[in-house]
């Protein structure tokens, strides 16, 4: 029997947070990012030896449309014990996500085009500020961080991502754009930074994919 | 010539390394070039120190010569007994180099002035320094500034004092930055002293708390940190103590307080962001305010801020008991929190820091409430993790702005309810 939860507690926006990043890396590009906007009703599950299971109502905003918002309803199963498997999760977005063609063929253009390879770093810099050319790159990072998260997930964590320190384009000879990223996450429980690497593929047409992630030893300096 | 040389040799004995004080300077008529080279001969002898600011050329030309102190009598000597004829130009070079560094003070202050600052960026520890300095200026009967003591690396800890008048009155303390890296709380923080300074005498509230009311306003609570996040780390958390037997540097000042000091809301690890410390008030920059706020007696109201998740807590984080006064300060915050929405629809949540966020231990606000402070409260400022800690400097005007209600929510309800 699943038991009600308040929507603001912790528990639920934990658990939304990590549909959010999910959903987004599901559905999202450098044209489209979703983040939570709320929480509507959130209930909860024991699954004797299992684990837990969430039961959440949603709404996602379009990030580059905050007047844009879809709804979600959506389920989390957190395994019992084994830290090492990915929750479960499943959901389902009410209606249509704005069409994002126009905007991907032109940044798709433009990288194919580049003639250097794109670098960049500190996005955002420390005063919070991105450059508009480097949206949708910030935008890439944000949606396959939504992977990432769900992939090292738990009861315990709420991941957000906090700043990509550097990214740099990977020439390819097939259509894909690749990017080797370097972000920082922020663990909210334990409050860590934690740098991690990923390796991102995107297309306008088969979206994007983290095709290798792994976690980065802390800085010496601190 | 003679007597020039006798003198010289007396002057030359006083050989003071003053600044200009005493000084003069001389507008010298010569009449002929006898006395043009006689002027020359003056300016070489070098134990009498004198210097032309406009040299000897001709006698229809002046000349002015700045003549140090111990060499006045001297040289009028030397210029009387010759019959050239002079006029003293300014009595006293130091008097007057004094009042030019006045105005150009001034000047800089007035460039610098509270209504020239630029709140809507983030700055550096020393133009945040200097700006209190600036505050303290402008609103020199309402605004000091009290040194509580010094941080690790020996920067001192900056209160600013708002009152006016009484002698002991009930005061409300307000602390941001104490975690480094959330900077829209130093942000918020100068704009909302700024607020409390131009309010007073304009806004009611405002006006009416002080009236009867201290508030004493930390806005740099942990300097140390706040350095290091512009020379180094933008994400420091931290102190920036060294740990014995570590090479992680830190303690969370925010789990250094003596409320359930040592539980499993914060680490023992050097190497955490939640680390303890050795023990309770080992942090220097937390001790201060301990000191501080024991040492006062008659703090009513404890606001700390930090960033980021949009909450208003209050206590207790270090046990699921409720705090006594749990349904006073759940109403309040409800209220403050309301108020705060209103402003441009941000949406905080609020509650125990418990229910609300996570265990948290040894926590100002804990320490606060069990010190007898019944009125604890903690803000998590914008955002909810779109941008985090870096938080685009366009949005600490917006922020500020909406805090403001919560915050006079919240000292209103302190003034109107006594202890």
């Amino acid at each position: 029997a699943a038991m009600e939860l308040p929507p603001s507690s912790y528990p639920a926006s934990r658990a939304a947070s990590l549909v959010a990043g999910y959903a987004c890396y599901r559905r999202g590009g450098p044209g489209r990012g979703l983040a939570l906007r709320a929480v509507r009703r959130a209930a909860i599950q024991d699954i004797d030896d299992v684990g837990h299971k969430y039961h959440l109502e949603l709404v996602l905003e379009d990030m580059l449309d905050k007047d844009s918002t879809v709804n979600c309803t959506a389920e989390v199963l957190y395994h019992l014990g084994n830290k090492n498997i990915a929750p479960d999760v499943q959901f389902t977005i009410e209606g249509e996500l704005k069409n994002t063609d126009e905007a991907d063929n032109v940044f798709y253009k433009r990288i194919k085009s580049l003639e250097k390879e794109l670098v960049a770093e500190n996005i955002p810099d420390s005063h919070g500020n991105v450059s508009p050319e480097m949206e949708p790159i910030r935008l890439l990072a944000w949606v396959a961080s939504g992977y990432v998260i769900w992939q090292n997930s738990t009861e315990n964590t709420n991941f957000r991502l906090a700043q990509i320190k550097h990214v740099k384009q990977v020439k390819r000879s097939d259509e894909y754009l690749e990017f080797d990223y370097m972000i920082l996450l922020h663990e909210m429980v334990s409050q860590e930074i934690i740098p991690w690497q990923m390796t991102v593929l995107w297309h306008p047409q088969h979206g994007v994919q983290v095709t290798q992630d792994s976690r980065q030893p802390k800085h010496a300096s601190e | 010539m003679k007597i020039l040389l006798v003198f010289a040799t007396l002057v030359a004995a006083a050989c003071s390394e003053q600044l200009f004080v005493g000084d003069q300077v001389l507008h010298i008529m010569a009449s002929d070039e006898e006395q043009i080279t006689l002027l020359r001969v003056l300016g070489e002898q070098a134990e009498l120190q004198v210097d032309f600011w406009r040299h000897p050329t001709s006698p229809s030309h002046p000349a002015d010569l700045r003549v140090p102190f111990p060499s006045l009598e001297a040289v009028k000597i030397f210029l009387e007994s010759n019959s050239i004829s002079y006029s003293i130009m300014i009595e006293d070079v130091q008097k007057l180099l004094d009042e030019e560094k006045k105005t150009m003070t001034k000047a800089r202050r007035i460039e610098r002035s509270t209504s020239t600052f630029n709140f809507a960026s983030y700055h550096t520890l020393d133009e945040i320094y200097d700006w209190m300095d600036t505050l303290v200026d402008d609103h020199p009967s309402l605004v000091s500034k009290i040194q509580i003591g010094q941080s690790y690396e020996n920067r001192p800890l900056y209160v600013l004092k708002f009152s006016t008048g009484g002698s002991n009155r009930s005061a409300i303390w307000l602390d941001t930055g104490i975690h480094a890296r959330e900077w829209i709380t130093q942000a918020t923080g100068i704009w909302t002293a700024n607020k409390i300074a131009k309010g007073y005498g304009q806004d009611p509230s405002i006006t009416t708390i002080l009236g009867s009311m201290d508030i004493f306003f930390e806005i740099i609570t942990n300097p140390d940190g706040f350095a290091f996040t512009h020379s180094s780390n933008r994400m420091w958390r931290k102190t920036r103590s060294i740990n014995a037997d570590s090479h992680c540097v830190g303690v969370d000042p925010n789990r250094n307080w003596d409320a359930g000091f040592g539980g499993s809301g914060s680490s023992s690890n050097p190497c955490s962001e939640i680390y303890r410390g050795p023990y309770a008030h080992s942090e220097s920059e937390v001790k201060a305010i301990v000191d501080f706020i024991r040492g006062h007696g008659n703090v009513k109201s404890v606001i700390s801020i930090h960033s980021y998740s949009q909450m208003l807590l209050f206590p207790y984080g270090y046990k699921r008991a409720p705090a006594p006064d749990h349904q006073e300060l759940n109403e309040l915050a409800k209220k403050a929190v309301s108020n705060l929405a209103a402003v441009y629809g941000t949406k905080y949540t609020y509650g125990s820091i418990m229910d609300t966020i996570y265990m948290a231990d040894g926590t100002t606000i804990d320490w606060a409430y069990d010190n007898g402070v019944k009125y604890s409260f903690t803000f998590e400022l914008r955002d909810t993790g779109r941008y985090g800690f870096l938080l685009p400097s366009t949005q600490i005007i917006p922020t500020a702005t909406e805090t403001w209600p919560a915050l006079l929510d919240i000292m209103v309800h302190t003034l109107e309810h006594p202890y």
